[in-house]
């Protein structure tokens, strides 16, 4: 267990909603769910989630935290915002589960290896680097994540699509050399750390 | 006629040799014939897109499209800040309302931005190109320098999700918008009005994480087009575009189906309608041809 959930687990014992209220995006809001499941229906991956938003809202007010920070049901959401506009009672769902998969992503609960998980760090790492994505780095990191091996076979079972890119000058084999960058990374990237150091010190996502 | 003036924030796959690089090529003949001037802003960065969530936090991420917004409020002031990419609209979008209604996330971010040696105001509104073209522009406005009408061409019009939602263009509804299908109607093209597919997601990020359960969006995107007549989909959005074509050929191998369906940008169809040549319009960077646009244009 990681030291910082430990920690919410202390703060916190049974009370699952006050956490996601203080720690989650936009958590204040999940209290208010009338349970009508028009959500879990709007969901272009709907068939896919374990447990559909209208499900992990009453789970997240039954006290249930091992299983909706362990779920990888927030992983599916596309951020199509399909649930926020039709959600009668107008939840920033699509937020929420945002909130909820960076919450569990922090706390280490979050499922391993997840692919939507992986995909998501690896981006945010890239971007964080020079302040713009390396749209090649971004790929075969994406092929490599799950060993040298594994990476070999998806880079050639892909191999079709990134020549076709290529020739139509939409991938940059050059990028790999470095590639477009912001001209004050330094600050980017400082301006990034300082903002996680506020959150940490902060009420929302720290316990 | 003095040209309108916009901060542009083009965002990471419309950089050259990136992913949308032939949007961005599309729409320069367009913004020339519309008297639009996309003036870019310094040094922008990534605005995280939506898949930025899992390992940044709410206040990275703010911070982030913060910085963009703070740039074009110090370098371009009074001008209002447009993007091609909706993702990146709605980042920017997202940030701008959120730190208008909080004092105390607007004070963290800025504390934030002291770092990269910038404050924020809040003053810069962030909009899509398509807002411009069919608020400051207009759809006679957009019909006005067609000089190549694209007469006789089926379209659908594929808005997929965040052009649409949650903001979306003012006055048109999210289940049923209407304003692609206006445009591709201003450029002489027939657009399909009972394409089914309009909204529908595609997999967005997921298509890289979860492709299978992508492909299936993807295949009923298509599949649709085809049962409508279309001769191809038109989008307004880059990782809609770069989804539905690229993956096509994943889905005739696994499937065994015979996907050859072109997607292009309406700057596209716009540029070729305004008398730009196919390079111009960003033709050259298809992996499915669009034969018959590249026809048109070659005239």
């Amino acid at each position: 267990m990681s030291e910082q959930n430990r920690q919410a687990v202390a703060r916190y014992h049974n009370d699952f909603l006050k956490e996601v209220e203080n720690h989650v995006e936009d958590g204040e809001w999940v209290k208010m769910c009338m349970q009508c499941g028009v959500c879990a229906g709007s969901c272009p991956l709907g068939n896919a989630w374990e447990h559909t938003p209208q499900k992990l809202f009453m789970m997240i007010r039954a006290g249930k935290r091992d299983e909706v920070l362990t779920t990888d049901s927030m992983w599916m959401c596309t951020s199509c915002y399909n649930c926020i506009v039709r959600c009668p009672r107008k939840l920033p769902i699509t937020h929420i589960m945002h909130g909820l998969a960076h919450y569990a992503h922090r706390l280490g609960m979050a499922p391993k290896g997840q692919p939507t998980r992986e995909v998501a760090r690896l981006f945010w790492n890239n971007l964080a680097k020079t302040g713009r994505v390396n749209e090649l780095k971004f790929s075969l990191a994406m092929y490599f994540k799950d060993g040298f091996m594994q990476g070999i076979r998806n880079a050639l079972a892909m191999k079709g699509i990134g020549i076709g890119l290529m020739k139509a000058k939409r991938l940059n084999p050059m990028e790999i050399l470095g590639g477009h960058k912001c001209k004050d990374k330094d600050g980017f990237r400082k301006m990034i750390a300082k903002a996680r150091e506020i959150e940490d010190r902060g009420n929302k996502h720290a316990p | 006629m003095s040209k309108k003036q916009y901060a542009f924030y083009p965002g990471c796959s419309s950089q050259k040799g990136a992913s949308a690089s032939n949007f961005a090529t599309s729409i320069d003949v367009m913004c020339e014939k519309l008297g639009i001037q996309l003036n870019e802003i310094p040094d922008w960065n990534c605005c995280g897109a939506s898949i930025g969530y899992g390992e940044g936090g709410l206040l990275p991420r703010l911070a982030i499209s913060a910085r963009n917004l703070a740039l074009a409020e110090q370098n371009l002031p009074g001008q209002d800040m447009v993007s091609g990419c909706p993702a990146c609209w709605l980042s920017t979008r997202e940030t701008a309302e959120k730190l208008h209604e909080s004092d105390s996330l607007l004070a963290e971010t800025n504390e934030a931005l002291k770092e990269a040696g910038l404050n924020l105001k809040g003053t810069v509104k962030a909009r899509h190109i398509v807002e411009v073209l069919v608020e400051d522009v207009g759809f006679a406005g957009m019909k006005a320098p067609v000089v190549k009408p694209l007469e006789g061409m089926k379209i659908a019009g594929y808005i997929g999700c965040q052009t649409n939602r949650p903001f979306g263009i003012h006055g048109e509804s999210f289940e049923n918008p209407l304003y692609l299908d206006r445009m591709i109607e201003a450029v002489g093209a027939e657009a399909i009005a009972s394409y089914d597919q309009k909204v529908t997601c595609c997999g967005g990020a997921l298509a890289f994480s979860e492709p299978d359960k992508s492909q299936k969006q993807i295949r009923d995107i298509v599949e649709s087009a085809y049962d409508h007549g279309a001769e191809m989909i038109v989008t307004p959005c880059q990782l809609c575009q770069a989804n539905v074509e690229i993956y096509q050929s994943e889905i005739n191998k696994k499937q065994g189906t015979q996907l050859a369906m072109p997607v292009v940008y309406y700057s596209q169809l716009m540029s070729v309608a305004y008398g730009g040549n196919a390079k111009q319009a960003g033709l050259d960077g298809h992996v499915i041809q669009p034969r018959k646009l590249q026809e048109i244009a070659g005239k």
